[in-house]
């Protein structure tokens, strides 16, 4: 991790959308008004999804809001990694880097979106995409992953992630979960689920008949 | 109380004490750089290791760790001294050895611990991360590089001094210590920063590298640029102050000191007047004393007694005063007056004119009403008290005056006379209801036509809400010159039928008009002879017709006493500039001249003079709280105007000559007003 600055350009102002303003009025009500700073986090957070990033005027506009001095929210938008303190790409991909993910292919997924997309940190001359490295993400067991957006897109390879990339491109949306080759549901194990595979389990003929409950109070 | 054992020897503490503070009381130091005992705990430093039994098998961070009862602390461990060298590595790890160039260097909080606790050498053999340089304003001269992220700073801004504009941003290796995008500090005490830094990463920036800590001769003496007589340090090299550092005094300043006293030092070497002068064919042209002083005992000797008058400046000490005060009555003028701003103040009972509760006593009160005062520009140092108080949930706070930021919130209750009967309901409940109500009435309400008046409103306004009371006095009053009341105290006041200092300045008044560093009062209507005693070239000096030359604060032993009435000693820490004397020898020459020798011939045969005319003065650095006092007597009826009340500190950086001789202060005032100075670096 590098020294996080604000942006060289910065917009002229920022206003909260209508929308915004809404989700903002949810966070608030849920803190006592002394302590309304509390919601600093999740009102970074929607500024984020207005704006795809948090802007200089948009940290003042947040301290303004709470009550809070600048350089505080200045502190918590430094601090964690999650706020981007630069315009990012419409399709923000945030590949892990962690160890899981790199033990298995990680580095060629970056090799990757640096062949495709350029410099890591780096918007697109388009404007459509930036690429970064990201600590884990706590999808290990479907390592590699990547994280586009909101969505996470699991067992990637270098050609499915090319394959990611090109579809975003064309304008498509790719379907997020897992990229393996036999197809799974969240972490399930590949090509299918390897035990509780007896269908008596769920039809109920396996289960004995109970003769008594546990636990129950003596008879008078 | 409870009891435990450091190294083995049982102490006393009182419950609430970490363990810190518990092996202190023992007599043990612990090394710290985050700790302070006048901010909260932060715990980041982990310098102050310590081992504790019962508890974990490992070291623990004892500025942190509330010391129990039967609790076993050991400080000298082996498994301590290995944590604490552990950590003085890791701590220099990023720390460059630039100690060669670096103006902590000497009195260097991690150098001095380095060689203490730390190891002997170093197996670090990678890169040291180094940190973009940040600008902090006018006072604080950052080397970021060196910082090791204690959070000193950062906690003294956001909780003594009450601005929030220094954070820490980013995190784990990058963080930084900035203001927000690099703005100035917007505070009066930024100079506290400097001292609390334990390393180089924030000093002085009007002082740096401009000497060693060890070449320098050490003064402890008072300050004056405001009337809270903060205890100083005045640093020496040769002729010239180089530094003010503040001393630790739990009745006035604590351990701070304010912008002004600090880095207004280098105004003691612009501006001086270190050679008489004397005005010929409308010019002013170097003279003798002999010349000088023949000038001015020529028109004393020519003008009626009662066309005679003095007034006694904002920094002037009590000696120079009583030898002015003395001679003036041996020639029998009536005209004498201390108070140059026009305050209509003095007289009658000594706690009528003083902050009664006094400073560390304001503490106490539960509310208080600030009438026509801006305590944060007027005097910070009870600021923060103030704010400390508020701070804590135990004091309300109301004004009457201008509406100012002042670091804490208050009831806004009205801008001039007129509202002091008409406070809001809720605060006249509080204030009614008060344990130890109190109100501070500053300069803004007194120095004004009405303020005889306004005195006598404020007084009864006090006595109905039982402001004095059995055991508590709160009613106080706040001064903005360190010699105000010293000069109250003994008297610099019109005789019978004699002047007050805004009477003697008008036209036709006076025939001689003697000014002992009086600056702040606008004496170009008269067309008197005026004799300016002073230090430096400013407002005073300019229509002078005769300039005798004097001594500054840090030029002469004097007494002051501040507006708690607490006569405290000043020292002298380097001689006056040039020709210059100390301001009570001139007056000593010139009453012979006058032929009126006043009875002294040394400071110490002028202060037992001064003593046993005014035996208040004897008492050094004492003060009684509590005094009873006859609030009726206070003030004169009249009518009230109906302007609003306005502090008497337009621009915190230029109250006086000395200040507005200093560069810095220039500097201060402007980044203060927003434009930010454009540094040629």
């Amino acid at each position: 991790m590098s020294v996080r600055r604000l942006a060289k350009e910065q917009p002229a102002s920022f206003k909260f959308s209508k929308a915004t303003m809404e989700k903002v009025n949810f966070w608030l009500k849920k803190y006592p008004e002394d302590r309304k700073r509390s919601a600093v986090i999740p009102i970074l957070w929607l500024v984020q999804k207005q704006e795809g990033w948090v802007s200089e005027p948009a940290i003042r506009a947040i301290a303004d809001l709470l009550g809070m001095a600048y350089i505080r929210v200045l502190e918590v938008a430094t601090f964690y990694t999650m706020f981007q303190l630069e315009p990012v790409g419409k399709v923000l991909i945030q590949v892990c880097g962690t160890t899981p993910c790199m033990l298995r292919g990680s580095e060629d997924l970056m090799k990757v979106c640096k062949e495709k997309i350029g410099h890591k940190d780096h918007m697109s001359a388009d404007g459509l995409f930036t690429w970064q490295e990201v600590e884990c993400l706590g999808a290990c067991s479907n390592a590699p992953m990547a994280q586009i957006n909101d969505y996470y897109y699991e067992d990637l390879t270098p050609e499915t992630m090319a394959q990611i990339i090109d579809d975003f491109r064309a304008g498509k949306k790719p379907r997020p979960g897992s990229y393996a080759a036999q197809r799974r549901t969240t972490s399930e194990p590949e090509g299918g689920p390897m035990t509780l595979l007896d269908p008596k389990l769920y039809d109920g003929s396996a289960a004995k008949p109970i003769k008594k409950l546990p636990n129950l109070p003596e008879p008078a | 109380m409870p009891i435990a054992k450091v190294n083995g020897v049982e102490v006393e503490f009182e419950p609430g004490m970490t363990v810190l503070q518990v092996a202190e009381r023992a007599g043990h130091e612990i090394p710290r750089f985050c700790y302070h005992e006048r901010l909260s705990i932060a715990g980041n430093c982990r310098m102050c290791l310590v081992e504790v039994k019962p508890g974990p098998p490992k070291p623990q961070a004892s500025c942190a760790l509330p010391a129990a009862e039967n609790q076993e602390i050991f400080t000298d461990t082996p498994m301590v001294k290995k944590a604490r060298e552990g950590v003085m590595e890791f701590l220099l790890i990023n720390h460059p050895l630039d100690c060669p160039i670096c103006d902590q260097g000497g009195e260097c909080d991690l150098q001095d611990q380095a060689v203490g606790y730390g190891r002997d050498g170093s197996r670090y053999a990678e890169n040291k991360r180094a940190v973009d340089e940040k600008y902090m304003g006018p006072t604080i001269k950052t080397v970021m590089t060196r910082c090791i992220q204690c959070t000193r700073c950062v906690r003294f801004v956001s909780e003594i001094a009450g601005v929030e504009d220094i954070g820490m941003i980013s995190r784990g290796e990058s963080a930084e210590i900035t203001t927000y995008l690099e703005q100035a500090v917007g505070s009066e005490l930024s100079g506290n920063v400097n001292d609390l830094c334990p390393v180089g990463a924030l000093t002085h920036r009007p002082w740096a590298f401009n000497y060693r800590p060890w070449e320098l001769k050490k003064t402890e003496t008072i300050d004056v640029h405001d009337a809270l007589g903060s205890n100083i340090r005045a640093d020496a090299r040769g002729p010239e102050v180089m530094r003010v550092l503040p001393r630790v005094h739990e009745g006035i300043n604590e351990e701070w000191l304010s912008d002004k006293s600090r880095y207004a030092v280098d105004g003691l070497m612009r501006q001086r007047l270190d050679r008489p002068y004397v005005r010929r064919d409308g010019k002013l042209q170097p003279a003798t004393w002999a010349e000088a002083l023949g000038a001015v005992a020529e028109r004393f000797n020519a003008a009626k007694p009662n066309k005679i008058g003095a007034i006694a400046g904002d920094l002037q000490d009590a000696e120079s005063m009583k030898a002015l005060m003395d001679l003036m009555d041996a020639i029998g003028s009536p005209n004498l007056d201390c108070r140059q701003d026009g305050a209509w103040i003095g007289g009658g009972e000594r706690g009528g004119y003083l902050f009664n509760s006094t400073l560390a006593g304001i503490e106490q009160a539960d509310v208080v009403l600030l009438v026509g005062t801006n305590p944060r520009l007027e005097a910070p140092l009870l600021n923060t008290r103030l704010r400390k108080q508020w701070l804590a949930g135990k004091m309300r706070i109301g004004l009457i005056g201008e509406q100012a930021s002042l670091t804490y919130g208050y009831d806004y209750l009205g801008a001039g006379p007129a509202s002091l009967g008409k406070l809001s309901k809720d605060f006249a409940a509080a204030l009614k209801g008060a344990q130890k109500p109190a109100v501070i009435v500053g300069m803004g309400a007194l120095a004004r036509d009405d303020g005889a008046a306004v005195l006598k409103a404020v007084a009864d306004f006090a006595a109905a809400n039982g402001v004095v009371r059995d055991g508590w006095n709160g009613f106080n009053v706040l001064h903005t010159a360190a010699g105000r009341v010293a000069g109250l105290d003994m008297g610099f006041l019109p005789r019978a039928g004699g002047l007050p200092a805004v009477d003697m300045v008008k036209k036709g008044k006076l025939d001689v008009l003697f000014l002992l560093g009086a600056d702040e009062i606008d004496a170009s209507a008269t067309a008197a002879f005026k004799v300016y005693l002073g230090s430096h070239g400013d407002r005073g000096a300019h229509g002078a017709d005769v300039i005798l030359p004097g001594a500054a604060y840090t030029e002469k032993p004097g007494l002051y006493v501040n507006t708690e009435g607490r006569v405290q000693m000043a020292e002298r820490s380097i001689f006056p500039k040039g020709e210059a004397r100390e301001d009570w020898a001139i007056i000593r020459a010139l009453s012979e001249r006058v032929g009126q020798t006043l009875p002294f011939d040394s400071l110490a045969a002028l202060r037992a003079k001064l003593m046993a005319d005014h035996p208040g003065f004897g008492q050094v650095d004492y003060v009684a709280p509590g005094q009873p006092l006859n609030l009726k007597a206070l003030g004169a009826k009249g009518s009230l105007g109906a302007a609003a009340f306005a502090s008497p500190v337009k621009d915190f950086y230029m109250t006086n000559p000395i200040a507005r001789a200093s560069a810095t202060m220039a500097e201060c005032s402007a980044a203060a007003s927003g434009a930010r100075a454009m540094a040629a670096e």
